[in-house]
């Protein structure tokens, strides 16, 4: 008997970073007191009209962009129709047939989800339920969100966090959104069906209610579970929404979908179609990076290991030094290797590419040992001085002078006749410590190397 | 009867004050009309004291229906659903005419959230015709137009959704102007209909109507529908139009009076002789003007109106839960001609008839637009009677929502298609006084001002009450 298979799609709402709601002037703030930050156009007043904020068009394109959508030169806002005591205008006006962005796909963990739509809309108010009375804190109406939509290409609660958590970092990295779960700019609603047959989509119910990606993994494991049971035991699958519990871990059909609204969309008289110029996309196009993803590949590519690779693709800061620095010296595993030890340790911060190049190469090029080189690195962080300063000031040059090295290698070998006898018999392992105490006595500037070898030639001589 | 620069020289010369003026206006308020909701008598007054603003309109006492806010003074829309209402700030029309110095009488009456054709759908009662009490004003700005028609106000500002400023002024003898969709700043204007709603304009003659235009019109940033296009001269209108054509539109006099037939045929007649080249001309699609605007206008109605559900302001009645409360709220707050169009609106917006009403009446929509387009490839200008009749009894079409839209076919088109048409009075018939309309390019204000200012050069109207004619 085949088994059933999940097919999962994603709705997510993501507050976009503007300084501003998305149809007034007021501010968009968090943990603001209720009802501060209102005017009569998020308030809904009679005779207010919406004025469109360019900064969350902006931010929506780069989405688009970022998610691999193809941007709508014209998009269209509609009004959605419903009542309800946080909604100020008796609609909510959002995009509904012609979205901002369309068809786009993100790779997630090497496969291919793809992306439905991006569209704008605003936020409502929020409720807040007490014993005898509800009371509505009206900060929120107004506040840009765009709706990022799947197709329904994920198989597994697992991918259907994979996705959400690749889709958080690319609004984060992009600056598009804050993302904050616990802050609601960043909600998902999952989708989910069963079915035994490929190319066969069983009826589907929405899972609404969702605040961690723990609580999306455990309710669509839940979900999948009550779907199949309905199934095997003959019954059927009521298309509804889902409510998820994360005290009982869970889900619990809230309504059917035959009792919901009726929207009844139609475009928004008040706002033109929202058009927008290839120049302006083209604009927006160049400021958006890499996906995390891609990156991660193409440093593979360069040879750096995959968990390396990974590390530095998902911090958009440390992932542009690597390519910077890449543009000045041309070893990326090195580079790399640098950025994981030491960089990243001292809690990455603002350093030059240039001298953080620098750096590296003199450590290459045996001017400076490598434990010098961390210590210049640390020193550029704190003082903002070039790698050639700090050598300089610090006296770090490597000695990499034979004569130089033999002379305190021999002061080092009669500071300690029992180390050199036991050498001379042949305990390999007093190479080490030999080549320690020379580093020692030159506070590190020896090359380890270099006397390694003369360590290794005098053994020999013996 | 003086105009807007007349009462200004006479400021300058001192032979009255402004105050004095506004005084005169405020005496002249006869409330068996009932055209006010509210007199702000006192509140100009202040502002007088307070201000001496130079302007356009300084000194000149305006009427404003009741749909446009102005900061501090309740907005009602002759609606029991605003009760207590009283907007946070003001339109930008009311901010541009206080930077010009002009003052205001009051808030005047209307249909209820501008839906009617009579103003005796109030909340706050019927306004009633000045030149005859028995018959309606129009609407629905009838209260805007009775203000100017008996003297209270020299100016005024209605809304034009489907014909409400130019159909009360045809039956008040006066000009009325809808300005090209856009051309003014909805701001503050509560809103019907989005898509067709425009700020007008009811005055005594061309010129103040297109100095009023002059201070009113504008980009605005606060409404995305309004226009970055230049304000033009609209009151200098004595340049006498040469080399223009202007079309008769058969479809516009068929049923109508005779008498309002001979009327505007006569004003052809006389600016005829001015040398003015006329061409009949023909728009099929006029019969379709009426159901495509009733699915339009209702449809945005709405939703439009969906915000007045006793939650944040306005009238409140207590229910079992939320819903209930929105229900009972509203149910008491709106009279039934407003509930029959929020009922067929919602039902053409559904998803079972948005195919066969809504969409269908968008496309109808297009299609008279381009109708207008192409005539306007022709001629310069329509002239069209304003109204199919004079004013009709009160009472007589409140249970007949189909007849009392029947004047909408002259005017609705014109908001359908988003152009400008100023309606002028073309004579009486009894003692009732009735209009023909001119309809132009998409922002010719000044060029179907010009053709009124012929009209009124070469066919001085002759019907202006008692009232305004001392005044």
């Amino acid at each position: 008997m085949a088994e059933y298979k999940p097919t999962i799609g994603i709705e997510v709402h993501a507050q976009l970073k503007t300084a501003s709601k998305l149809f007034c002037g007021c501010p968009v703030g968090f943990g603001d007191q209720a009802n501060s930050n209102v005017c009569s156009v998020c308030l809904g007043l009679p005779g207010v009209l919406p004025s469109l904020n360019k900064k969350a068009v902006k931010l929506a394109v780069k989405a688009g962009l970022a998610l691999g959508c193809k941007i709508h030169t014209k998009s269209i806002f509609a009004r959605k129709n419903y009542f309800y005591p946080d909604l100020p205008k008796g609609y909510q006006i959002t995009q509904y047939r012609f979205p901002i962005a369309t068809d786009g796909k993100i790779l997630v963990e090497g496969k291919e989800i793809r992306i439905k739509r991006v569209h704008l809309e605003e936020e409502s108010a929020k409720s807040i339920h007490e014993q005898d009375k509800s009371l509505i804190d009206y900060n929120r109406s107004g506040i840009p969100l765009i709706e990022i939509v799947t197709e329904p290409d994920i198989d597994s609660p697992d991918i259907a966090v994979a996705y959400l958590k690749t889709l958080r970092k690319i609004l984060q990295l992009e600056n598009i959104s804050g993302a904050v779960m616990a802050r609601a700019e960043f909600r998902c609603e999952p989708n989910i069906s069963v079915s035994k047959e490929e190319g066969v989509l069983g009826t589907r119910t929405e899972v609404k209610n969702l605040n961690s990606f723990k609580a999306v993994k455990k309710s669509l494991i839940y979900e999948v579970k009550r779907q199949i049971g309905i199934l095997r035991a003959g019954g059927e699958i009521a298309q509804a929404t889902i409510h998820y519990s994360e005290e009982t871990g869970k889900t619990w059909e809230a309504r059917t979908k035959e009792e919901s609204s009726d929207y009844r969309y139609f475009p928004e008289p008040d706002l033109p179609p929202l058009v927008i110029n290839e120049e302006w996309i083209d604009e927006i196009k160049s400021t958006v990076g890499e996906l995390p993803e891609k990156k991660k590949e193409r440093y593979m590519e360069l040879g750096i290991g995959q968990v390396d690779a990974k590390i530095i693709s998902n911090s958009a800061k440390v992932a542009s030094l690597l390519e910077e620095t890449l543009k000045i010296i041309n070893e990326p595993i090195e580079i790399s290797k640098w950025i994981l030890r030491d960089y990243m340790s001292l809690g990455e911060p603002e350093v030059p590419a240039e001298n953080f190049a620098n750096m590296i190469k003199m450590v290459i090029d045996g001017k400076i040992s490598r434990n010098a080189g961390a210590e210049v690195l640390k020193e550029m962080a704190e003082t903002k001085k070039t790698p050639e300063q700090i050598v300089k000031e610090k006296n770090l040059i490597q000695i990499s002078d034979r004569g130089a090295l033999e002379k305190v290698l021999l002061e080092v070998f009669d500071e300690n006749p029992d180390e050199l006898t036991r050498l001379k018999e042949g305990e390999k392992k007093l190479i080490g410590f030999f080549v320690g105490q020379v580093m020692k006595k030159t506070k590190g500037k020896a090359d380890p190397k270099e006397v390694s070898r003369l360590i290794s030639e005098y053994e020999e001589k013996y | 009867m003086k105009t807007i620069l007349e009462y200004q020289e006479q400021f300058k010369k001192k032979e009255i004050t402004p105050l004095g003026l506004l005084e005169n206006c405020l005496e002249n308020i006869n409330p068996s009309l009932n055209a006010y909701i509210t007199v702000t008598g006192e509140f100009a007054k202040r502002e007088l004291k307070k201000n001496n603003k130079e302007g356009k309109l300084k000194g000149i006492p305006i009427a404003i229906k009741d749909n446009i806010n102005i900061k501090g003074i309740p907005t009602t829309c002759a609606s029991n659903v605003l009760k207590g209402f009283v907007p946070p700030f003001s339109a930008t029309v009311i901010e541009r005419i206080e930077k010009n110095g002009g003052i205001f009488t009051g808030k005047t009456n209307l249909d209820e959230f501008g839906m009617g054709s009579s103003t005796e759908r109030s909340f706050y009662g019927p306004t009633k015709n000045p030149f005859d009490p028995t018959k309606v004003p129009g609407g629905s700005s009838g209260g805007s137009a009775v203000a100017v028609a008996s003297g209270s106000a020299v100016i005024s500002l209605g809304s034009d959704t489907g014909g409400s400023v130019r159909q009360p002024a045809s039956y008040c003898g006066l000009v009325g102007l809808k300005p090209t969709y856009g051309r003014v700043s909805r701001y503050g204007l509560v809103a019907f209909a989005s898509s067709l709603d425009q700020i007008g304009i009811i005055g005594r003659n061309a010129e103040d109507v297109g100095i009023m235009l002059e201070v009113i019109a504008g980009y605005d940033p606060k409404d995305s529908t309004s226009y970055e296009k230049e304000v033009e001269d609209y009151s200098n209108l004595n340049e006498i139009p040469k080399d223009i054509k202007i079309g008769i539109p058969e479809e516009y006099f068929k049923q109508i009076d005779p008498e309002v037939h001979s009327s505007v045929m006569e004003i052809k007649s006389k600016i005829e002789k001015e040398g003015i080249y006329f061409k009949s001309v023909s728009l099929p699609t006029t019969g379709y003007i009426i159901p495509t605007y009733q699915v339009i206008s209702y449809a945005e109605a709405s939703s439009n109106l969906a915000r007045y559900d006793g939650v944040r302001y306005g009238l409140r009645k207590e229910g079992e839960d939320f819903h209930d409360t929105i229900r009972k709220s509203r149910d008491k707050g709106f009279l039934p001609e407003v509930k029959r169009r929020i009922l067929v609106g919602t039902f053409v917006l559904s998803s079972e008839a948005i195919a066969e009403y809504y969409e269908r009446a968008d496309l109808i929509r297009r299609l008279i637009t381009q109708e207008f387009n192409e005539v306007f490839k022709e001629v310069d200008y329509l002239l069209t009677p304003a109204t199919p009749t004079p004013a009709f009894p009160i009472g007589e079409r409140t249970d007949d929502p189909i007849r009392m839209h029947v004047p909408d076919r002259m005017t609705a088109g014109v908001n359908l298609a988003g152009l400008p048409a100023v309606v002028a009075p073309a004579g009486m018939v009894g003692k009732l006084p009735i209009g023909y309309q001119i309809i132009g390019k998409p922002f010719d204000e000044k060029g179907i001002l010009s053709v009124v200012r012929l009209v009124e050069k070469v066919a001085p109207f002759k019907g202006f009450l008692k009232e305004i004619q001392d005044g």
